[in-house]
């Protein structure tokens, strides 16, 4: 994926963001009695950012073949947050001791191709080490 | 003397220690920065008083400075950006078989000029503050404003990128319940968005998770060259001093100078610095070779610039880079109220710190000269280890704020928005910024057309926020006038 590809895209998706800021902050309002509403500062950040958003969508049209940007490992970059995802669904199922360690024994073993008993140690030892400092010493609340 | 009391206080002393040991083995490490590092320790510091919070987090900050030379004479890889300059020669050096030499220089660079920057700050700040008291919400509007356009024209190679980000950060100061009129605003009915999103969640979202998954990119890290052991083979020739007698000066006042701008930043510093050393050296040729005052220049700049940075932090309330944004929110979740009247406020807080500075600058010099090998040791901590920790300590950091579940959420989602800012080429300094001085810089245009009875003329009208908004607006038309300019030279040539 080029760079200008990326640039018309987020300039986009920015440009929706701020169409929706401006109609949301229309509703609300604009100026009473005692000076300025709600609605007066998103309203102006908002046609800000949907003037900006186009701006980077007609560069990114006009110079389709500007920097490119290297996706090859961002493969492994969504992997890494989609595990931290799931370990986020599992606090409330499994708490935190088992959910990091399942993220943890995920990084090691597949993300870093170690050993499986390397990642299982790294796992417990980590997940251990982090519930006798802070739930035990610090006595700050986990998941 | 009110600020040593404090700071020679024991726990005080442990609190520095601990957080210039800290800072250097951030900085040592790349891919984790200062501003990651200060925003995961916040949620801890709740628990502690917070002269000495600020006494760790302000170590963490200048240490990391003296630890980010490590990885650039080392591995030719800047533990932060401030550091990049320091590659250059600093790298060649190592080469060459001086990486002791380099290192040595570079922590006697950051020591002296790590103390000039102190001096300025204990110099400059407080007479800044008394003058900043005579602000009104016209004037505050115009200040922050200024600020923010600073960052944006020095945050990246896009303006147009830094200016979304910052209205972005905007937007997302904007999420919560209105003060002044209890409207709940861009809060999608969902009852935990009422109170606003917090500042440590997107913070600790965007530069450590954000960090995290841009690392995790690769697989493997960077070999690093040996370091020689002993102090011996640490200790810079005398003929090295000599050299670098001029570049610690420039170093240490062009540093600070850059460093009280707000959005200049180290990174700046260090190589106006590196080109001005270039520029009045007898040996222009060598620069890039190798040579010892293209190490003492960058690293004294990048070292300076911490104690003018927290010059318009501590005394306007406006912070010039991340890592000064993410302390600022300390401060505001502290309860404090960093502007004209924090000194004369908090004077055992603002002495105490800058105390701190001082006897902080002492104990990297004595760490630093014989324990580098030792930090450089940090570099060979397995990747596949640090990177769970980090994530354990973030998502352990922000639950223990709010003891909420969706805020662990949220976070998850600032890291993915933290790692596409930085894949697509988004700076996620004004993003921060913005966010911390969006609510305040509304307060401030809504109460000055309060006061105006909604006239903007206000603004303009009143000749210190007048000056102040025609430079915002000059530092905004930068950009223009260079892209014009640009166009104009290209159709001179054809």
């Amino acid at each position: 994926m080029k760079a200008a590809r990326a640039d018309f895209w987020s300039g986009l998706a920015l440009g929706g963001l701020g169409a929706y800021i401006i109609v949301t902050a229309s509703r609300w309002e604009y100026l009473g009695a005692d000076g300025p509403g709600p609605g007066f500062f998103p309203l102006w950040y908002g046609i800000a950012m949907a003037g900006l958003s186009l701006a980077l969508v007609f560069f990114s049209l006009k110079n389709p073949n500007s920097d490119l940007i290297d996706w090859s490992g961002a493969r492994r970059a969504f992997g890494a947050w989609a595990a931290l995802a799931l370990s986020v669904a599992l606090l409330k199922i499994a708490g935190f001791a088992v959910s990091f360690a399942v993220l943890t024994f995920f990084i090691v073993a597949v993300m870093y191709r170690r050993p499986y008993w390397v990642a299982a140690t790294v796992a417990i030892a980590a997940a251990a080490g982090f519930y006798v400092v802070f739930a035990l010493a610090l006595g700050v609340k986990l998941p | 003397m009110q600020g040593f009391a404090v700071a020679l206080q024991p726990m005080n002393l442990l609190w520095c220690f601990l957080g210039v040991v800290l800072g250097t083995v951030i900085g040592v490490m790349p891919g984790l920065g200062p501003p990651a590092t200060i925003a995961m320790l916040l949620p801890l510091t709740f628990l502690m008083n917070p002269a000495s919070a600020m006494i760790m987090l302000a170590g963490i900050y200048y240490g990391a400075k003296y630890g980010g030379s490590t990885t650039s004479i080392l591995l030719n890889v800047p533990g932060e950006s401030a550091s990049v300059a320091t590659c250059f020669d600093g790298y060649q050096m190592a080469r060459k078989g001086r990486a002791g030499a380099a290192l040595g220089i570079a922590a006697i660079a950051s020591f002296i000029a790590g103390t000039v920057g102190v001096l300025g700050l204990m110099l400059i700040a407080p007479p800044l503050a008394k003058m900043a008291l005579a602000f009104s919400s016209p004037e505050y509007f115009a200040l922050m404003a200024l600020g923010l356009a600073m960052v944006v024209l020095l945050a990246g190679r896009s303006m147009v990128k830094a200016l979304l980000a910052m209205l972005v950060g905007l937007w997302l100061a904007g999420i919560g319940t209105d003060l002044f009129s209890q409207t709940s605003r861009f809060t999608f009915g969902q009852m935990e968005l009422l109170s606003g999103v917090d500042f440590v969640v997107v913070a600790i979202g965007v530069f450590a998770i954000g960090e995290v998954l841009t690392n995790m990119e690769g697989r493997e890290a960077a070999k690093a060259l040996p370091v020689p052991k002993g102090i011996r083979n640490l200790l810079p020739t005398l003929q090295d001093l000599k050299d670098s007698r001029f570049a610690f000066a420039n170093g240490s006042l062009v540093g600070f100078l850059i460093g009280v701008l707000p959005g200049a930043g180290s990174t700046i510093a260090s190589f106006i610095s590196y080109g001005l050393e270039k520029a009045v050296s007898r040996r222009p040729e060598q620069f890039g070779q190798g040579v010892v005052e293209g190490v003492a220049a960058p690293e004294a700049a990048n070292n300076s610039e911490t104690g003018g940075a927290l010059v318009p932090m501590l005394t306007l309330g406006i912070p010039g880079s991340s890592t000064t944004a993410v302390l600022l929110a300390a401060l505001v979740l502290w309860g404090f109220k960093p502007g004209p009247l924090f000194i004369p406020e908090n004077p055992a807080l603002f002495w105490g710190l800058v105390a701190s500075m001082y006897i902080g600058n002492v104990m990297l010099l004595v760490l630093n000269m014989p324990l580098v090998p030792l930090f450089a040791q940090v570099l060979r901590t397995p990747t596949y280890i640090l990177y769970p920790l980090i994530l354990g300590i973030s998502v352990i950091g922000v639950y223990s704020t709010s003891g909420s579940l969706f805020d662990v959420w949220l976070l998850a989602g600032f890291g993915l928005l933290g790692y596409l800012m930085r894949k697509l080429d988004y700076p996620s300094a004004p993003l921060i910024l913005g966010l911390v001085l969006g609510g305040a810089l509304e307060r401030a245009l809504r109460q000055s057309l309060m006061m105006s009875d909604g006239s903007l003329s206000i603004l303009v009208s009143r000749p210190v926020s007048a000056v102040m908004l025609s430079l915002t607006l000059l530092i905004l038309l930068i950009p223009l006038f260079n892209k014009f300019n640009a166009w104009r030279l290209k159709a001179l040539d054809n």
